[in-house]
């Protein structure tokens, strides 16, 4: 017992989450395994409950100090507490606000190894394993919509040998264990096995994989009920451990932010060192240090000098330790939860297709969104719609176009091919046969005969209008109703047969073996299967790089020309391969097969092994090929993002043809872009070496010809996989030639865009990985779809997920998650533009207002004989940050817009005045602390010369006309308040751009809350204080006429400054960012009239040759008008052809001109 | 102040979409609302050379006749000081500063003369004025018990700790306690108007009304439950450098003594400054023409108690009239001033500025 929990805590605690060796055993029914079998351990599992927020109300405050603690300031934190709990110290220990925390429980509290029963349309409690089914083949159908957003019904299978229970007697009688891996949260993972006693026999053994487990928040469907045993509960299902581990990045404003506080720290302990030394300096005399009307205890006298020393310093340290803003950080995480609703409640970034809008999955990186250089973006399923269309196939060297899209216009170029209509004749007939059985069998298409199901459908139009085909990849299912219109239709999947309706309406059957799952590493898939004559057929389907180098007959020639061809044309192109097994043959594959399968330790690897093994020795059949549109608005996105200043990669693992084509019809690459190609290809050519030099050269010269006109001219560059690793291979040349690594980053830098084609998805964070650890440390955004997506994006500094047809893998791995590629725009120059000058705002403002603060009592020091004497009553030091300055810099940061959301949209250019942190530099930084400085020695001064006598020697006290009463030293800390509390507010107001009426309220509202709060304060004798030294004292101030008049005039004087610096700051050079204001003020409402000169003004290298001018006019001006402008695109496509500065192969000008021509008409390029 | 224009952004009304979507799609699309698709009419100011520019002016011409006022009134105020701590030794209370001991019986007693030039008008207030002395060290600000001042019983015989080394004098406690008591303004200070034909009159000075209201009526309390203030303080001493028991501060007056005494009441506000002043008597304005104190030679009579030379300090006294602005302060009427002349000469240079700077804009604005 005491041996299990501790290697269960071992494991939980002690090893990393994706290596948990252990295993648990599960016993089924609570019943123990026949005597001898095993000890019978119980294990202490968890309820069935999930906490899916941060916090809960028992280890609210231990985590949340944890949560404090890991910060730059936790410990600066913590010190100061003690302090102030340990010595006697100036100020009472404060607390700061309390942070949100709310609580979400769903309780069905079970206990593991329990058989459940679950009904038809009922979520699965816990994590289950299948052990029967209503349906007789021991199957159900699970959506896992909730989990991963594929609404495809999945279907799962039941143990084979308990498949046959029914009832609960039977079920009862069952007695076996289960062993599996310890929880982990990968949903689409799990190894385990069950042994299954019977009496008197041998226990058997069955493995259990994710198709036997049923997981919590998924919903059973079409299947009346399943008998089944739980495995995992509460906060160790699936589910639940995927709301935990989220991504640890931190932002670029939160590492600025550190960084001044650091400066914060250095200039609070050098003020305490200062007046510790100053104090002992000036109290070395005992007539200062113990006059006689104020003595010392005893107990104090008696202490040594140096303890005496220390204790100072750090009361003063306590004293002054509010200039460290620890309200800042409770402030920026609400503001940072509170604002990414925002993002979420954004109507423009919903989807009505999908049904959903943009998801934030971390608030810690907003304004990150603000920050972006690099954006780099998957191609299939983000800038492509993933909405595939069969467009023709290839059987040995002959086409075939289903009659519905032929045309004749796209093909112009491959007219030296046949185009036969699926006409017969000898060996042909055998391919052809076999080539269309070949893509109607290896699919994992599912049939769906009902019309109203939620998300993807397809009908299938001919002869049954109710049945769809679904599928996770939405190209399985173009080539299957491809097929269809071919005559070859997939009917359905029964009892593991598949059934074909083939071209003589006959009725085919295959019994299907095995499936040779999709992966994107071997990126390909394949099925075995056994036709009625009882043949061993292996179907495979992949790339054309993983087809052909398994091929070893065929018509591999005309098979890869067309391929070629076809991915020229931007099409997504599919090999097709076959292979006949002999008996001993499919034996020995399920052998493999099966001893993978069984594995509980590294079945992944066991697995590809195994399909290493059996996908050989393929007769190539042909090729298809598939359309993928480009999504709404993708050429519109990137040409934005382009404006903004970001560089825009597109990372995908298709061909370079199809890639270069769908880059050029996005926009991408333009016109007048400059190809620089680093293929393999070339490299055969020449030594990468000599490549990359050249390019580099090429680049260099460029810049320095153009030279003013450096933002108009752009380089594209295209670079391959296999090209890229080597480039990324350490030098085994030693150092005498350079890093290759420093001149490919050279390049990188010079290209405006960059085409990362073939590449594996961890080539893709690598790419992320070398630019985000590039000299410059440039921010970067990942986007992408698909699950071979995820690993840049939780590399990148941000990470996008689209909430594609391919499952929610990547959205549910992402920092958000948004609908669509052309949301991406919105999401940056708006909100992101937005939450960072918000933030920056915060942050610089929350220095200011406390230097502000802390420094008059810096002062005063020097005025009290460095008694560490507050200024401030104990009331006001508390409150000043947590209520009477901290809403209106809240709200502020939740609502200020410096610019109409249209004009940020309409001017991306804007984007490059945020950019680089520009708004948190040490420049900036400065100013705010001057400021700040200024404006504190404004409020110390000025008071102190109206409580002083000029004309005569000093006197430390005013009279005031109506009470002739003095004023003490607490009238004079709330005087300085006062002019305080206002100036800061006033401050922000002056800052503030957009008043709405909430702005208004919480400025003017706490404005009033501190006025009405002070004279509450002083207004009565508190009976639970031991002092009442505020008695009266602010009504007495503002009784005062001078007290009024010094209070209007330090406030104007405090303010004086900042407004001066920002008038004269827009007169004389106005950012792009002002101007956009000026002109928003000048045209209100008028949009669309404004769009073509403000981008003529935000064009800073207007000194380029007129046609780049003309050409950047007449670009927006097709982008703002609605109608398309073919005859100018197909211009451009011309002109594109003339520019002979390019090193571009002649092959690469054609494409570019095929990629034009054929997206033209496309709905994408026009707006 | 600022130039403006009001945006209000309507909510636009895109409801054609919710009706197509189905039931699941309705529920998760975000509310149209200006609030949450952050469009909130707003009003949008942008401070411009333009715009800022008639503040400028606007601050500029309100504030410099204020100030001019403030300076003259300041001005006008009449103000005497006198130090007399006795530091040099032709100083008359040099001898009483020099041989002070805390142990006398006798008082000593030292006269200062000095002549007035100008008449002094209306109430004449009579202030004592120390220097270099911290009233407002941490120590001594917080050496107090507000609950024995406001007539608490048990804080009366159990002082505060914040009292201490002032708290107990031997096993009885003292009261009031703590170092701003103990350390009482004692000094006496008589004036005496001595008229041409040198005979000698005494100046009325009126000890009331001199602290706040508040703080003599509610904030402090003499111990309640016995009204005669010998037996309510019976169980306690007195502070140690003073003379006499609190009791006995005022015996001619019970609304002046004990804890609601305002010399102590006063003295109890800490000063803000080191060097400060504070409120001694004041000096009621005559009936008819003649000036409150007439211009000529008058006496001042100090029992020197208080010593101040060994933190190196000094005494003085101040006569001060009053105006509607408080004392006699030029500082303020100077800033504003000067503030309004820097906002006027500001605005002149925006003038300029927005004039050169708005038209090359303008001008940059518009393509050719």
């Amino acid at each position: 017992m005491d041996f299990s929990l501790l290697r269960n805590i071992i494991s939980r605690y002690c090893v990393g989450e994706e290596i948990w060796v252990d295993s648990r055993t599960v016993y089924i029914g609570h019943k123990e395994p026949p005597p001898g079998a095993e000890a019978y351990i119980p294990q202490r599992y968890p309820d069935n409950r999930i906490v899916s927020s941060k916090y809960t109300f028992w280890n609210f405050i231990p985590k949340n100090l944890f949560e404090q603690f890991r910060r730059i300031a936790n410990f600066y934190f913590l010190v100061i507490f003690l302090v102030q709990l340990i010595i006697d110290t100036p100020t009472s220990p404060v607390t700061s606000g309390l942070p949100l925390f709310f609580v979400i429980t769903v309780t069905a509290i079970k206990q593991v190894g329990d058989i459940v029963v679950v009904k038809e349309d009922e979520t699965f409690p816990c994590d289950l394993i299948l052990l029967s089914s209503s349906r007789p083949d021991g199957t159900c159908f699970v959506t896992t919509t909730s989990l991963d957003g594929e609404s495809s019904h999945k279907t799962y299978y039941a143990i084979p040998d308990t498949m046959a229970f029914r009832t609960e007697q039977e079920v009862d009688s069952l007695h076996a264990t289960i062993e599996c891996e310890q929880p982990q949260p990968d949903l689409y993972k799990f190894v385990g096995r069950i042994n299954i006693y019977k009496d008197k026999e041998e226990p058997v053994a069955r493995p259990l994989g994710a198709e036997n487990l049923l997981l919590r928040g998924a919903t059973l469907k079409n299947t009346q009920h399943i008998h089944a045993v739980a495995v995992y509960t509460g906060m160790e299902t699936k589910m639940a451990l995927n709301y935990q581990s989220k991504s640890q990045k931190r932002s670029a404003v939160e590492k600025s932010m550190n960084a001044f506080l650091i400066v914060y720290l250095c200039i609070l302990i050098s003020k305490a060192v200062i007046n510790t030394v100053l104090k002992y300096a000036w109290q070395w005399s005992p007539d200062r240090d113990e006059p006689w009307y104020n003595h010392r205890t005893e107990h104090e006298r008696q202490r040594h000098v140096v303890i005496r020393a220390f204790t100072d310093f750090l009361a003063f340290m306590v004293l002054f330790n509010y200039i460290i803003p620890v309200s800042m950080y409770v402030t920026v995480e609400m503001q940072k939860f509170l604002g990414s609703y925002f993002i979420s409640w954004d109507e423009e970034m919903f989807d009505e297709e999908l049904g959903e809008g943009a998801q934030v999955n971390t608030s810690d990186l907003n304004e990150e969104l603000g920050q972006v250089e690099y954006v780099f973006t998957d191609k299939t399923g983000t800038l492509t719609e993933n909405n595939m269309e069969f467009i023709e196939c290839c059987v040995d060297g002959n086409v075939y176009i289903p009659h519905a899209i032929c045309n004749g216009q796209i093909l112009s170029a491959a007219s030296s091919i046949d185009m036969i209509d699926a006409s017969p004749g000898g060996y042909r007939r055998e391919y052809e046969d076999l080539f269309f059985r070949a893509l109607c069998l290896c699919h994992t298409v599912q049939v769906k005969e009902e019309e109203t199901v939620d998300g993807i459908k397809r009908g299938i139009h001919q002869g049954r209008p109710t049945s769809f085909y679904i599928s996770s990849s939405p190209d399985e299912v173009a080539l299957v109703e491809g097929m269809k219109r071919l005559g070859y239709t997939y009917l359905r999947l029964k009892d593991n047969y598949m059934e074909i309706l083939n071209k003589d309406d006959e009725i085919e059957r295959f019994e299907l073996l095995h499936v040779l799952n999709f992966d994107s590493v071997r990126r390909r898939m394949s099925v075995i299967v056994k036709s009625s004559s009882g043949d061993y057929l292996l179907f495979c389907k992949g790339a054309d790089s993983s087809i052909f180098p398994r091929v070893v007959s065929g018509k591999v020639e005309q098979v890869k020309a067309r391929v070629e061809q076809n991915a020229v044309e931007g099409l997504r192109t599919l090999c097709v391969a076959y292979r006949r097994l002999s008996e001993s043959e499919y034996q020995e594959a399920c052998h493999h097969l099966m001893e993978a399968k069984l594995a509980l330790q590294d079945r992944e690897q066991r697995l590809a092994q195994a399909y290493d093994i059996i996908e050989r020795d393929f007769v190539l059949l042909g090729a298809t090929a598939v359309e993928d549109r480009l999504q709404e608005k993708a050429a519109d996105t990137i040409e934005s993002l382009h404006k903004a200043g970001m560089k825009v990669w597109v990372l995908t693992g298709d061909k370079m043809e199809t890639a270069a084509a769908t880059c050029y019809a996005s926009k991408l690459f333009r016109r007048t872009t400059q190809i620089l190609e680093l293929t393999k290809k070339r490299t055969e050519e020449q030594s990468l070496h000599d490549v990359l030099f050249e390019l580099n050269r090429t680049v260099l010269r460029q810049r320095s010809i153009s030279g003013l006109s450096v933002d108009c001219l752009d380089f594209g560059l295209i670079i391959d996989g296999a090209t890229l690793s080597a480039v990324l291979k350490p030098n085994q040349e030693g150092a005498g030639h350079g890093n290759y690594r420093e001149i490919f980053l050279e390049i990188c830098r010079n290209c405006s865009a960059v085409l990362c084609c073939r590449m594996a998805p961890l080539q893709k964070a690598q790419i992320v990985k070398l630019i985000k650890a590039s000299k410059e440390h440039p921010i970067t955004l990942a986007i992408g779809d698909g699950a071979n997506d995820v690993s840049m994006i939780l590399e990148a500094h941000v990470g996008i997920g689209i909430m594609g047809k391919e499952g929610r893998q990547a959205a549910r791995n992402s920092d958000y998650a948004i609908p669509k590629f052309k949301h991406l725009k919105k999401m940056l120059l708006v909100h992101g533009h937005y939450y960072y000058i918000r933030i920056a705002e915060l942050v610089q403002y929350f220095f200011y207002k406390n230097v502000c603060f802390i420094f008059p009592q810096f002062l005063y020091q020097f005025f009290c004989g460095f008694s560490q004497q507050p200024l401030y009553d104990t009331a006001y030091l508390t409150l000043y940050n947590i209520s009477f300055t901290s809403l209106p810099i809240l709200l502020y940061s939740l609502v200020e817009q410096h610019v109409s959301m249209d004009t940020l949209k309409r001017e991306p250019s804007l984007y490059r005045d945020i950019a680089k942190n520009s708004l948190l530099r040490w420049p900036v930084f400065l100013y705010w602390t001057c400021l700040g400085v200024f404006d504190a020695v404004v409020f110390f001064f000025g008071a102190y010369f109206l409580f002083d006598n000029t004309t005569f020697t000093s006197n430390g006290q005013l009279m005031t006309t109506n009470t002739q009463m003095m004023f003490g030293n607490w009238t004079f800390g709330t005087l300085i308040f006062t002019v305080l509390v206002f100036t800061v507010t006033l401050k922000l107001a002056l800052d503030t751009h957009h008043w709405t009426w909430i702005n208004h309220f919480v400025i003017w509202g706490s404005l009033l809350f501190y006025v009405i709060f002070s004279l509450l304060w002083g207004g009565i004798i508190w009976p639970f204080l031991n002092y009442q030294r505020m008695y009266y004292v602010f009504m007495q101030m503002l009784s005062s006429g001078p007290a009024w008049l010094s209070i209007i005039l330090l406030i104007t004087v405090s303010l004086l400054p900042d407004v001066i610096k920002k008038v004269l700051c827009r007169a004389m050079c106005p950012t792009a960012t002002e101007r956009a204001q000026d002109h928003q003020k000048l045209l209100p409402g008028s949009v669309a009239d404004v769009t073509p000169l403000s981008f003529c003004r935000s064009c800073k290298g207007t000194s380029a040759d007129s046609s780049h001018l003309h050409l950047g006019t007449a670009e927006s001006l097709s982008l703002c008008r609605s109608d398309p402008l073919p005859q100018k695109l197909l211009a451009h496509l011309a002109e594109g052809g003339g520019t002979d500065l390019c090193p571009l192969s002649p092959y690469m000008l054609r494409l570019s001109g095929a990629g034009f021509a054929y997206y033209a008409p496309g709905p994408e390029t026009s707006v | 102040m600022m130039a403006s224009s009001y945006n209000a952004k309507e909510e636009d009304g895109h409801h054609s979409g919710a009706s197509s979507g189905t039931g699941v799609s309705k529920n998760k699309k975000p509310d149209n609302t200006a609030f949450k698709q952050q469009r909130l009419p707003a009003w949008q100011p942008i401070l411009t050379a333009g715009s800022v520019l008639p503040a400028f002016f606007v601050i500029g011409l309100i504030f410099i006749p204020i100030g001019i006022g403030l300076y003259v009134t300041s001005n006008n105020i009449k103000e005497f000081e006198i130090d007399y701590t006795g530091v040099s030794s032709d100083s008359p209370c040099y001898n009483c500063a020099k041989n002070f001991t805390w142990n006398t019986t006798e008082p000593c007693v030292c006269t200062v003369n000095f002549t007035l030039h100008q008449p002094f008008e209306s109430n004449v207030f009579m202030y004592y004025g120390l220097s270099n002395f911290y009233q407002n060290h941490r120590r001594y600000v917080k050496s107090r018990d507000d609950r024995q001042l406001n007539g608490d019983l048990s804080a009366l015989t159990d002082p505060s700790k914040e009292c201490e080394p002032y708290r107990k004098s031997g096993d009885v406690s003292i009261a009031p306690c703590g170092a701003i008591a103990n350390s009482l303004f004692n000094d006496t200070l008589v004036l005496y108007y001595v008229d041409s034909n040198n005979s000698i009159s005494e100046i009325p000075l009126v000890k009331k009304g001199i602290a706040w209201w508040t703080d003599k009526h509610v904030k402090f309390r003499n111990p309640a439950g016995n009204s005669n203030l010998t037996l309510a303080f019976k169980d306690t001493a007195k502070p140690v450098n003073w003379a006499k028991p609190v009791y006995e501060l005022d015996p001619s007056d019970p609304e002046n003594n004990g804890f609601i005494n305002e010399d102590f009441i006063v003295w109890m506000r800490t000063a803000a400054l080191p060097t400060f002043r504070k409120l001694y008597r004041i000096i009621q304005k005559k009936s008819g023409a003649t000036p409150t104190l007439p211009n000529g030679n008058y006496m001042l009579n100090i029992t020197y108690n208080y010593p101040v030379l060994s933190f190196d300090g000094r005494k003085r006294m101040i006569l001060s009239t009053i105006s509607w602005m408080g004392g006699k302060n030029p500082f303020l009427g100077i800033a504003y001033i000067t503030v309004g002349s820097i906002c006027f000469f500001l605005g002149v240079v925006l003038l300029i500025i927005h004039h050169k700077y708005d038209n090359r804009n303008t001008s940059a604005d518009i393509p050719s």
